[in-house]
């Protein structure tokens, strides 16, 4: 039996509970408001570990007082329906509620009240809160690493302008609808590389890479006119056939001089840092780590032994392994078994390196909703006479991708999240650079401001993707 | 000869060690309408997905339409496309409307103009009556809608012979009239079939032929009225005396 049962109120005396328990929980929670951010007991004259919870008992009666089956009030139904189901919960929520008025003045006072933002040197920092100041100041360094300051224009315009072009979806009309998901997957992240290379780093439109690519349209384009029979053997031999003659016969120095943006200055890729090199990072590793993981994901369930073995081989040993020793193998070792007039830049290494990293973990979540479909899907797409790419692509793949949008969701944050370790390979992204600034003798002391800073954009960001793959699962849902 | 569309030869198969398919020889006739019978396990079903190579078979030979179904066979999706097939339990993509799961193969596969697909697959869904429907996803249909939407999907690539896998086990028993009628009409129109089902009533109504297998054999093969009439083998009269 519940020794509280005879406070249970009835018909008779309905307001009289509901006012009393009222009045008990609007003080209770008046004292702890008091004593929290005006400093004032006003129940001090009680001994001391009363007074420290009397609150909570006063706040517990009332609570108890007002939970009324069925009152009518749709407030007060509410509230016991959510928050006040029983004695237990009634407690928690007041002990919530508490906390959350203990802590609001210390967070305020830190955050704004007493924190300093004017001036532009450590000494106006002297209240006790946060010094905003140590933020503005460090902030174009926290944005673009030590990318010149004149130049920082060009990164602003690329991501503007990237930013604008990522939203085209929103703007499609019908007609253009379809061509949609070919543009993200293959048209965007090649205006955005070309972005960034050309414009951001200030790069030559000739480069070591641009011959492969000229010389992967070129055999595609004339790849077409070839008899199937004998796709095999020219897709081997053009292409490279093709970059060996452009890389070496044409004039190779001169061409890079030539293709240049004049005024543009070559900012190179150590200098970048700060957010835009967070993003850079975890766009273009995004980007990679899905296909990659793809094919893995396929690869592991092919019938063929080699591909199999060379996919679990792949996914074993990238999961494996700590990613901050692939990040440093990617820097120390791998150029050494680079010919010597080869160079990769850092920053590439260091994109792949995450890319194949994340692709193992991609893998492994597709994987899990490959074998989340019935077996009858496959029968039912082979019936049909559909071959191993069609059933794939058609039937198989839409139907497990939309199962495991929550996982891969999860690993790209996650990637967001682990793009601080290039700090190994000396990139400084917006940790980075924080660390570096809080070393600086000039600013001693304000780790706190900026850890805080950066877990804030952090949060945005994460929190935004997070928004995104939700959305994208709601679209998709469907009835089984 | 050429009207031997499907021929089967001394076919064996096995799953691991067990053997589920023992010296089979079978010969189906264009536009013949053959219903499998016998009791669950009895390897009916493998049968029949041997005969599209859903399961491949150790020994033996089954040829298809003139094509020997083998391991280097390159053309094994060609056959495909002319064996239709429905399953037990429909295996209609979720992801698709009913239009889009009837056209997406003849579209993909036989590279029909799309406007044909379309035009083709509302005549076969209005043949089996759910041409309403085309729109909707096959998670908002009822199981017989789902069935008849499955053989409109298979319909719709127009296939010489139709495999049915015991098209009515999964359905509840005021939906299976629906899909027989359906499976009645496509037999009128001459479509070669070869159905595993334990519908009895359709086999009496359609069938030119039953054939009845128990473990991994053919036992007993005879002309519908004969084999309800005077059945040979004691295993045949068992069956039918429990299932009648």
């Amino acid at each position: 039996m519940n020794k509280l049962n005879f406070l249970q109120p009835d018909k008779n005396n309905f307001n009289t509970y509901l006012y009393t328990g009222v009045i008990l929980v609007a003080l209770s929670i008046f004292i702890v408001f008091l004593n929290s951010f005006f400093n004032k007991d006003i129940i001090s004259f009680l001994p001391g570990s009363i007074s420290f919870f009397l609150p909570l008992i006063l706040g517990f009666i009332g609570l108890h007082l007002i939970r009324i089956d069925y009152s009518g009030l749709k407030f007060l139904d509410a509230i016991n329906k959510n928050i006040n189901t029983n004695n237990f919960n009634a407690f928690l929520s007041l002990l919530i509620v508490f906390v959350v008025i203990k802590s609001l003045p210390p967070l305020l006072s830190w955050f704004i009240l007493d924190a300093n933002i004017a001036g532009d040197s450590k000494d106006v920092c002297t209240g006790t809160g946060a010094c905003w100041t140590y933020i503005k100041i460090w902030f174009n360094r926290f944005m673009y690493g030590m990318y010149p300051n004149a130049e920082q224009w060009r990164i602003n315009l690329s991501f503007i302008a990237l930013a604008f072009l990522g939203t085209i979806g929103f703007f499609a009309t019908e007609k253009f609808k379809k061509y949609l998901t070919l543009y993200y997957v293959a048209v965007y992240p090649v205006i955005a590389f070309f972005f960034i290379f050309f414009f951001i780093s200030g790069g030559p439109i000739f480069f070591d890479f641009s011959y492969g690519i000229i010389a992967a349209v070129i055999s595609i384009i004339i790849g077409f006119f070839i008899p199937s029979k004998f796709k095999m053997y020219y897709f081997i031999i053009v292409p490279i056939t093709l970059y060996i003659l452009l890389k070496y016969v044409f004039f190779y120095e001169e061409l890079i001089e030539l293709g240049k943006l004049e005024s543009l200055e070559w900012v190179e890729t150590g200098a970048w840092g700060g957010l835009s090199l967070t993003f850079i990072v975890s766009f273009f590793c995004l980007i990679f780590c899905f296909p990659i993981g793809l094919f893995l994901s396929l690869g592991r369930r092919s019938d063929f032994p080699i591909i199999k073995y060379f996919s679990i081989g792949m996914i074993e040993f990238w999961r494996g392994v700590p990613l901050i020793t692939v990040l440093f193998m990617s820097s120390v070792m791998f150029p050494m078994f680079l010919p010597e007039d080869m160079f990769i830049d850092k920053l590439v290494r260091v994109i792949i390196a995450i890319s194949l990293f994340e692709a193992a973990y991609v893998a492994e979540v597709i994987r899990g909703g490959l074998q989340a479909l019935p077996r009858g899907q496959y029968d039912a797409a082979k019936s049909l006479g559909m071959g191993y790419w069609k059933m794939h692509i058609l039937v198989i793949l839409p139907q497990a991708l939309k199962l495991v949008i929550p996982g891969i969701a999860n690993t790209f944050l996650a990637l967001v999240k682990d793009t601080p370790l290039i700090f190994v390979v000396g990139l400084l992204e917006i940790v980075g650079m924080l660390n570096l600034a809080k070393t600086n003798p000039e600013w001693l002391g304000f780790a706190m401001e900026g850890y805080v800073f950066a877990s804030v954009l952090f949060f945005i960001i994460c929190y935004a993707m997070s928004k995104y793959s939700y959305n994208l699962e709601q679209k998709y849902k469907t009835e089984r | 000869m050429s009207d031997k569309i499907i021929q089967i030869t001394e076919m064996n198969k096995w799953f691991g060690d067990f053997q589920v398919l023992k010296n089979i020889n079978l010969e189906v006739e264009k536009n013949k309408k053959i219903v499998v019978c016998g009791p669950s396990g009895s390897g009916k079903s493998t049968l029949i997905r041997c005969i599209n190579r859903l399961e491949e078979h150790q020994q033996g030979s089954i040829i298809v339409d003139g094509n020997e179904l083998t391991e280097d066979t390159k053309d094994i999706e060609k056959i495909r496309a002319e064996v239709g097939m429905v399953f037990q339990q429909f295996n209609l993509f979720p992801h698709l409307s009913i239009l889009d799961n009837c056209t997406l193969a003849p579209i993909w596969v036989k590279k029909m103009p799309k406007k044909n697909a379309e035009e083709l697959a509302l005549q076969h869904l209005e043949k089996v009556q759910i041409a309403d429907q085309a729109s909707k996803y096959p998670g908002q249909l009822s199981g017989g809608q789902q069935q008849r939407c499955a053989i409109a999907r298979a319909l719709c690539m127009e296939p010489k012979i139709m495999l049915f896998d015991e098209p009515t086990s999964a359905l509840d028993p005021e939906m299976i009239k629906e899909v027989l009628d359906a499976m009645v009409n496509l037999a009128k129109a001459g479509m070669t079939m070869i159905v595993v089902t334990h519908e009895m009533g359709f086999a009496k109504e359609v069938a030119d032929e039953v054939i009845f297998m128990d473990e991994g054999m053919i036992v007993e093969r005879a002309e519908t009225k004969e084999f309800f009439a005077h059945p040979k083998s004691d295993r045949t009269k068992l069956f039918l005396s429990q299932i009648l």
